[in-house]
Parts: C-alpha cells; sequence; structure tokens
C-alpha cells in the first residue's frame, strides 16, 4: 500500500526554521563580537560530573556511557565512578598548572551525595552548572509534563540550595530534551542552555515563558564522542583540538571573537593513559597568546552586552 | 523485487577506449556539497525512522542545522579559494528555507541537482505517482528559484525505489527537454561514467560520486579520524590521476557542511584540495558538465565498446 498522500505535503516549507525555537541566521553574517584584552578565542572548558545508576531503567533511551550489561553492572559503574574519585583531580592539577578557567556542569545527585567533592569545587570559586538530576533522569519527547517540571525544579533548586551559587547554566543528561524542557528551565531562572548543538556562538532561544540563550557546546569534539562513539586514537583528540584551534583563531581575524568549548569527563580523559593527552591540549592553549579562558557565563555576559 | 537493478551491463576497467577530459585533463574533479534540511518531526515513514529519539531530536537535528547555519559559508569560501565551483545536492524545500544559501550559490555559478525535498522523506512505501510528483516538484522547485534545467538526481537519504531513475529520466524530460534529468549519483559501480538503461532509452549516465570519499560515510558510518580522512583523499585522487594517463577518471568528493565544515575537520580537507588542485592535469569541473561532456564525446563509443566486447560474449553464449 503506498504511502498517504499527506507524505507529499509540506505544512512547514516557508521562509526559515520548521519550528519557532530561534530564528534561521548565519553565523558568518551577525555582527562580529570582541573578547577582552583582543583575544580570538574564548575557551571553555566544560567538565561533566556524571552520576550513572547502576539500577539504570533506560526510559526512553540508555544514556550514551551509561550500563549496558545485566544488573548489577559493577564494570561500568564503577569505571564511571573512577572520573568523580581518580581522574576529577588530575583534571584539577592540570587546570591549575595551565591556568584554566573550568566550568562544571554537575548532576545535582551527584552534589548533594557527595558534599567533599561539592565542596572542592566550590572553593575553587569555578562556575557549576546543572546537568540534570542523574544521568538516569532523562528529558524526552512525549514525557509526562508535571513529572518533568518536577524533576527540573528539583535540579536546579536543589543545587542552588547546596552550593549557593546561581546556577545560570544547563545541560540535559544525554542533552537530549522534551518539547517542554525549555519552557521549564526558563521558569526555573535557567538563562541559557547547551544542548542544541547548532551554532559556534551563543544565539537566542524562546521559550513561552520568555527569551533565553543557548550556549555552543560542541558534541563532535567532545572526549566522548572522538574516544568513545569514534574510537580514534588520543594523539587524533589532540589533533583535533589543535586544528579546530588555529581554524577558530583564523576566522576571529575577520568574523570576530569565537568560542572553542570542549565537553570533557574525568572517566574518560582522567585515565592515566589518557591524562596526559588533555594536559597536551591545556599547553597548547594556554601557551597561545590570543586564548581567553573563561567560565560560561563570563562568556554569555561578554557576548549579550555586545548585542 | 530484482535480484540486480539491470541499470549497466558489465564492462571491465580494461581496454576500455580512452577518454580524454577537456585541456587533456587525466582526471574530472568535481565537489558535491550536500544543502540538506532535516525536518524537527517529519511524518512517519514505516520503513524507516528519521530520528532515534521521539520529538524532538534534538542532537541529530541541531548538528544538521549547524551545516546551514555555520558550515555553509565556510565551505563555500573554501572551495572558492580553490576554483571549485560546487555541485549541490540539494534538498529544495531549502529553496523557501534558506534562499540566502541558494543566491550565494547562484552568484558563484554553482549547479543544482535534486536531492527531493527534504533529507526526512524517503522514497520507501510511494507509490509511482507519488515518487514522479516528488521529484517533479524537486526539479521545479530548482528552476524556479535558480533557472537552471536540473541535471542530476540522488535520492533524499539514498533511498530508493525500483523506478527512481527511469521517473528521473522521464520527468527531466517532460518538463525541460532530453538535455535535463542526464545523470544520476544513486549508483557506485565505476571511476568513470558509464551508460544507463532506462526504460525511456534516454541518453542517461552514471557520475561517480564516491560513497567511500563521502564526508558522512567517513565520519559517521567509518569513524575516520579527521587528518586520516584528508589523507585518504589524497590517496583516491593519486591512483585516479595515475591511471587517468591510461583513461580519463572521475573523483568526486561528496560534502555535508554539517561534516566536513566543523573547525576539528576542515583544515585536513583543506589540504586536501590544495594538493588535488595543484596538479596540471586536472579538469575541475561540475556534475553537468562532466555528464554533458561524457554524453557529447563518449556515450555512443562506450556503448558500442560494450556490444562488441561484452555483449557480443552472451549472445555467443546463448547460441
Amino acid at each position: 500500500m503506498a504511502l498517504d498522500n499527506s507524505y507529499l505535503q509540506y505544512p512547514e516549507r516557508s521562509y526559515g526554521m520548521d519550528h519557532n525555537r530561534y530564528d534561521w541566521s548565519m553565523l558568518a553574517q551577525r555582527k562580529p563580537v570582541q573578547w577582552p584584552n583582543g583575544k580570538k578565542l574564548a575557551v571553555w572548558v566544560n567538565v561533566g560530573l556524571q552520576q550513572f545508576p547502576l539500577d539504570q531503567k533506560g526510559v526512553p533511551f540508555k544514556v550514551p556511557g551509561g550500563m549496558t550489561m545485566p544488573y548489577p553492572d559493577l564494570r561500568h559503574f564503577s569505571l564511571r565512578d573512577y572520573g568523580n574519585r581518580v581522574g576529577l583531580y588530575r583534571f584539577l592539577k592540570a587546570f591549575d598548572k595551565y591556568g584554566v578557567k573550568p566550568t562544571f556542569a554537575i548532576n545535582t545527585e551527584l552534589a548533594e551525595q557527595n558534599p567533599y567533592l561539592l565542596d572542592v569545587i566550590l572553593k575553587r570559586e569555578d562556575e557549576l552548572m546543572c546537568h540534570g538530576w542523574n544521568m538516569d533522569s532523562l528529558h524526552f519527547g512525549g514525557q509526562e509534563q508535571a513529572a518533568e517540571a518536577e524533576l527540573v525544579t528539583k535540579s536546579v533548586q536543589r543545587l542552588r540550595e547546596i552550593s549557593g551559587q546561581a546556577i545560570r547554566g544547563w545541560i540535559s543528561p544525554a542533552k537530549n530534551q522534551s518539547e517542554n524542557t525549555p519552557e521549564l528551565l526558563k521558569a526555573n531562572g535557567i538563562d541559557f542552555h547547551c544542548d542544541w548543538v547548532n551554532d559556534d556562538m551563543p544565539y537566542a532561544f524562546n521559550t513561552n515563558n520568555g527569551s533565553m540563550w543557548s550556549m555552543p557546546l560542541s558534541t563532535e569534539l567532545s572526549d566522548q564522542f572522538v574516544l568513545m562513539n569514534n574510537l580514534h586514537s588520543e594523539q587524533s583528540y589532540v589533533e583535533q583540538i589543535i586544528d579546530a584551534t588555529s581554524m577558530l583563531a583564523a576566522e576571529a581575524d575577520s568574523q570576530g571573537g569565537r568560542i572553542l568549548a570542549l565537553q570533557i569527563h574525568p572517566w574518560l580523559l582522567g585515565q592515566p593513559h589518557r591524562i596526559a593527552k588533555l594536559e597536551q591540549v591545556l599547553a597548547h592553549l594556554a601557551a597561545r597568546d590570543d586564548v581567553w579562558f573563561a567560565h560560561a557565563s563570563e562568556i554569555l555576559d561578554c557576548y549579550t552586552k555586545q548585542q | 523485487m530484482k535480484s540486480n537493478p539491470e541499470y549497466y551491463d558489465y564492462w571491465p576497467y580494461q581496454n576500455r577506449p580512452k577518454i580524454t577530459w577537456p585541456g587533456g585533463a587525466k582526471v574530472a574533479f568535481w565537489v558535491a556539497p550536500n544543502i540538506e534540511f532535516y525536518e524537527l518531526n517529519p511524518p512517519k515513514n514505516p520503513h524507516r525512522a528519521a530520528w532515534p529519539q521521539p520529538n524532538p531530536a534534538v542532537p541529530g537535528y541541531s548538528i544538521r542545522d549547524y551545516g546551514n547555519r555555520v558550515g555553509h559559508i565556510r565551505q563555500m569560501e573554501l572551495l572558492e579559494k580553490y576554483g571549485i565551483r560546487g555541485s549541490i545536492s540539494l534538498s529544495t524545500a531549502l529553496c523557501d528555507h534558506h534562499p540566502e544559501i541558494i543566491e550565494m550559490c547562484s552568484e558563484r555559478d554553482w549547479e543544482f541537482f535534486s536531492h527531493g525535498i527534504y533529507n526526512t522523506r524517503y522514497t520507501y512505501g510511494m507509490s509511482e505517482q507519488q515518487e514522479r510528483d516528488m521529484i517533479k516538484d524537486s526539479m521545479e522547485t530548482i528552476y524556479r528559484s535558480t533557472g537552471q534545467k536540473c541535471a542530476g538526481y540522488l535520492a533524499p537519504a539514498l533511498s530508493h525505489s525500483d523506478h527512481t531513475i527511469d521517473l528521473f529520466a522521464e520527468v527531466g524530460s517532460e518538463l525541460f527537454g532530453n538535455d535535463a534529468g542526464i545523470y544520476t549519483c544513486d549508483l557506485f559501480h565505476d571511476d568513470q561514467p558509464t551508460n544507463i538503461h532506462t526504460r525511456s532509452n534516454k541518453r542517461f549516465v552514471s557520475i561517480p560520486y564516491s560513497l567511500e570519499m563521502n564526508d558522512t560515510i567517513a565520519f559517521v558510518v567509518n569513524k575516520i579520524e579527521p587528518r586520516r580522512y584528508g589523507q585518504m583523499l589524497k590517496d583516491n585522487f593519486d591512483r585516479l590521476y595515475q591511471e587517468g594517463e591510461e583513461s580519463g577518471t572521475v573523483m568526486c568528493i561528496p560534502t555535508h557542511n554539517y561534516q566536513v565544515s566543523c573547525p576539528h575537520r576542515i583544515k585536513a580537507f583543506e589540504e586536501a584540495l590544495d594538493y588535488i588542485t595543484s596538479h596540471d592535469d586536472v579538469w575541475v569541473a561540475t556534475g553537468r558538465e562532466i555528464a554533458e561532456y561524457y554524453r557529447d564525446n563518449y556515450f555512443d563509443m562506450m556503448k558500442a565498446d560494450i556490444d562488441d566486447r561484452v555483449l557480443s560474449l552472451n549472445t555467443k553464449g546463448a547460441k
């Protein structure tokens, strides 16, 4: 039987996007922005601090990086936990050595259950972003609205309470959203989210509760995508970031400041055989005189002041 | 269903009549940027899901949108730097959504060929009439937006029916005459253009559009590291250039603005373009130019060669 003729009808076929979340706009045609002190490249190092529950529900899908074996999948549970116990402290040493200002996207449940870890981050005066409740608490199309509203509120408000920070940014677990996630984030006072990987610069994102910002946190360049999804070598990870750095800095010459966003995870790059590669990347960036290491909110504020 | 699509005859790569490209070139080189529009919430096709997650499938949708917002101008300027006019495999709804992109490519005299309406509307399950209507809509849209009489076709998301190539050839002739709708990019059987059988017996050809050099296949399916992709492009070129001495070959790089234009990939791509275009005997062309040149100069010669060397043996065998 042939398809219904509606399959050849195109109700959204008109100027701009096929939805109302943001306006159609080409990066190269926007007004250039300037970073402080004439720097070309804002470097946003975003560390995912994640809790993967052993009793993963996997609704509506198994989160990438989560449990894959029958219960109890101790290998994946403990290997992810390794990042928060061991890998993170290797990261912190490296950040301090190279003068990096990291931003930490944390699952609120992890922050709540590990006051020592939270305290370490808070003492550094680095920025915390909310990364949802835990890695198995997904946001997805068709999710019951009240349940998602409770999940967002609990995740954001509880993190504010225990950290004392404003908590302006959000990354969904698996960077997946429901139809309502942006409205719920805005209603909870979130200024920016990082799930939509469609730009290299911030842009205005519409919600029914008012406008917020989308910040460009590349998935393609994340350690998880390069090393775990693509199975590229650690050396290739370094090369990809170095190539991206020189490309974006060159583009900044004619188009204004650019952002290099590195999404990294201590359970991956914090391993003994990988940490030197992260250090190599950070050393490369720190040696450039056109790099501005900054927290996510600092970059966004600098950008929005020029709009 | 058939066990063999029977679009072309067996035609061995040895002892073919010699092809010489314009200017005595050994390789006809073309770059085919896919400029696509993926819908956030397309209607369901029972044979293939557009996205792995329920709507909104933010990860897949947003990186493809990156191609149009960010990647397009990057790649366009790069191709321009190396004197390459793109042959665009176009989701033709993009003429409505993003006319700015169409305009800037038109200004540069790029070719537009049909890649369906949206890359989230699959051919699977369409009746012959539905597929004909879809193809016609896409070719008319290109004509309306650019004045070009569409020469080539790459089925949307490489989704085909048994009639796809026949329908494209027929609709091209109906709309614009026998010089439109003349080539397909859907077949990967050769490194030279080849004659294709259609039910309308049109002078119709397949132009090599390499799946192996396609950036999405390389990066997403084969998970190739970006610098290795650049090396593969150079290696692919080296061999086709060498063999082109014997008889002209075709090299194609099919690209996507959400893949090769990403900051960590475009440098290796540029190095390959620089390498390829620095050779003397390269004809930097478009898909249409290659198809037309082959049709005008070699189509009949190659048909005779296939008849003499290959099909005559079949007749003997049958006797």
